[in-house]
């Protein structure tokens, strides 16, 4: 099993006539991922190298049964982009669009939550999920992951992410499903909504977390681990040499006041039980010792 | 970006939020002249984007022409725990009765806007939330829903501020609330906000960041512009569009992605160096980004050493390597180069490299060896 997307997934691309969403819809179909339509906006009835587009989220679904929704477009048009998938009745949207104003990123999280609890959001700013040999929908270049599991990864930085991914792959362990919740401030899929999938799953049978600065989501994950999972942890924390109040490239990494570090971090995670190591190939190690003992 | 106190107010005030008459001064002259026509008291205000301002000199009080002469004069190139004053803004003095906290900014862990109120204001906020947290009176407005003025109502009510100050207050902070969500900020604070003898409320300091990411839907966020101080290498970055942040040490950064380059930052760190910056040149990054990047590490004389840390994902490790070969060729380094790539096609990227490596062009396998030698290149651990 994987978590929220597997085999069965059958993708949209919103904007798949742009050249980020035909780059990356038309690699996701390439790596075996269903990717079954595009839809934009008055170029209904044209198709992208034989996916069909559709003029909008609706038709998509009733034409081609799409369960999954990758939101490919400028951060101008993302909230409507999201908002639209959520209307037409689709549980998982992915939108890997970075630069939309946190304004509209917290009135659209607050939306899905008051009138679409059914549709997942991951991301905005995100790198997507790959379930791998199963599903990718997002920019995760999807060779350098190795199929299998038993390990499940959730994580807020994109190359970080790949670094994971490639770290694993090079010890030969495998990964169920690899989560990138994305550097925004309001990310529509938290860590602890990974964790609790991950907990759930019976083939993940132990997680990697990857964090950085910036408000307080790895607390909050560390005292859910520490409460709720009983299946074992391995985390990193980045920007540890990182300066208050500067943002760290992602718009949500920013230490604000004396709030957000990464030593904080580190330390709720250890407080509750998790391996943390100090760079990204420490968590690697520590992970394969894991793997090794389950 | 952090606005100025001036730029705050001035912002405040298309959205209808009372501020004293007042104007900016760069020099003495214009400061008498604003002073004679905002009218007598004044109070004269330094213009740099620190705390401390009033305890450092920076802020007077002027009952005269005489006065602000002597004032603007000493305040104006007044270094300010290291910002140097350049802008005055002049300001009708205002009677203060009470003086108020009033704040919006977004809570990410309840993912719903948080505005704070307190009738301890005109000090530190995080003073004040540490050594009585009762007097801060919090509301949580979901951004769907908005903030309606019974909740404003109840909310300031709960502040327990002199009752004469209510109608102004939930005027005010309605107000407020709209400069935050349609005006597109991070924070909206104004502290104080006061209470005058004649029962009028207003903000007599305003603290604005806007969120960089709604500048497409400001156009009039371009006069707000180009004043702000940076550090001359962030200067050089931000005209080359690049993701920089300066630090203070030897080690120059370039990395792909912002987590890749925070960890670079950390692992140099790590084995006993200091990061000289934080620089991220994205996913797919041509030759010429390379170059820039190159180039603004370059213009760092502290800098040492240079560590390219590349994990090649979409981008691919032959893509890179020949963007380095080719940004070799136009910027004349003053630091060697320790590369490390991995990830997609890292081996054809590296063999491209291979006949280029010098003294000053190192490729190591690995992100801690690699971080080792840019340390050690750079005169070895602290």
């Amino acid at each position: 099993m994987a978590v929220f997307v597997d085999e069965t997934t059958r993708v949209l691309v919103q904007g798949l006539t742009g050249s980020q969403g035909k780059f990356h819809g038309l690699r996701n179909k390439a790596y075996g991922t269903q990717v079954v339509a595009g839809v934009t906006p008055g170029k209904g009835g044209q198709d992208v190298e034989g996916v069909p587009v559709y003029d909008s989220v609706a038709e998509a679904v009733a034409a081609t049964g799409a369960n999954a929704s990758f939101v490919a477009v400028p951060p101008r048009a993302a909230p409507d982009a999201i908002l639209q998938a959520a209307e037409a009745g689709i549980p998982f949207v992915v939108c890997i669009t970075e630069g939309i104003p946190a304004q509209d990123e917290a009135r659209v999280f607050n939306v899905l939550r008051r009138d679409f609890p059914g549709t997942r959001l991951l991301g905005p700013n995100c790198p997507g999920i790959i379930s791998p040999g199963r599903c990718n929908i997002g920019i995760t270049p999807g060779e350098i992951a190795l199929e299998g599991g038993p390990v499940g990864i959730v994580s807020r930085s994109g190359t970080l992410t790949y670094q994971a991914l490639y770290e694993l792959k090079q010890k030969g362990i495998g990964v169920t499903t690899c989560v990138g919740i994305g550097g925004d401030p309001v990310p529509g899929t938290s860590f602890i909504d990974c964790l609790s999938a991950f907990e759930a799953d019976p083939e993940t049978r132990a997680v990697i977390m990857f964090g950085e600065i910036g408000g307080s989501a790895e607390e909050e994950a560390a005292e859910f681990i520490a409460k709720e999972m009983s299946k074992p942890v391995v985390a990193y924390v980045a920007g540890v040499t990182a300066p208050p109040g500067k943002k760290m490239g992602h718009a949500g990494a920013i230490i604000s006041g004396s709030k957000g570090t990464a030593q904080a971090k580190m330390d709720a995670l250890r407080a509750a039980g998790v391996k943390v190591g100090l760079n990204p190939t420490e968590a690697g190690d520590l992970m394969a010792e894991v793997v090794k003992s389950l | 970006m952090d606005l100025f106190e001036y730029q705050g107010k001035q912002y405040f005030a298309r959205f209808g939020i009372p501020v004293s008459p007042g104007d900016v001064a760069d020099d003495v002259d214009t400061a008498v002249a604003v002073a004679d026509r905002v009218g007598y008291p004044v109070v004269v205000k330094a213009q740099v984007q620190v705390g401390g301002r009033g305890k450092a000199g920076g802020i007077k009080l002027a009952d005269d022409a005489d006065a602000v002469r002597t004032h603007a004069g000493n305040i104006l190139g007044m270094d300010i725990r290291g910002h140097v004053v350049r802008r005055l803004w002049i300001e009708h003095a205002s009677d203060i009765e009470q003086e108020y906290y009033a704040s919006f900014t977004l809570d990410r862990s309840a993912k719903k806007h948080l505005g704070m109120l307190s009738a301890q204001g005109g000090v530190e906020i995080e003073t004040v939330a540490e050594t009585s947290p009762e007097a801060i009176a919090r509301i949580h407005v979901d951004p769907a829903e908005g903030l309606t003025e019974n909740a404003c109502r109840e909310w300031v009510q709960r502040a327990q501020l002199d009752p004469r100050a209510t109608d102004g207050a939930v005027d005010i902070l309605l107000k407020l609330y709209r400069c935050y969500t349609e005006g597109d900020c991070d924070l909206t604070e104004i502290n104080p906000l006061i209470l005058t003898p004649s029962g009028e409320v207003h903000a007599l300091d305003a603290k604005v960041t806007l969120d960089d990411n709604a500048r497409f839907r400001h156009e009039d966020w371009e006069e707000f512009e180009g004043l702000t101080v940076r550090d001359p290498r962030e200067e050089l970055a931000h005209e080359k569009g690049l993701q920089y942040v300066g630090l203070d040490g030897t080690v120059g950064i370039i990395a792909n992605g912002a987590g890749l380059a925070m960890s670079t930052c950390d692992v140099v760190n790590q084995v006993g160096g200091q990061p000289a910056n934080f620089l991220d040149i994205g996913g797919g990054a041509s030759a010429q980004v390379m170059a820039n990047a190159l180039e603004v590490i370059n213009s760092d004389e502290k800098v040492k050493a240079i560590f390219i840390n590349i994990f090649g994902g979409i981008t691919r490790g032959e893509e890179v390597a020949n963007g380095i070969v080719q940004a070799l060729g136009q910027v004349d380094l003053r630091a060697p180069i320790v590369i490390r790539l991995d990830g997609t096609n890292a081996e054809e990227g590296r063999a491209i490299l291979q006949p280029h490596l010098s003294d000053r062009l190192r490729s190591k396998p690995t992100m801690l060896e690699a971080a080792r030698e840019a340390v050690a290149l750079a005169g070895g651990a602290q």
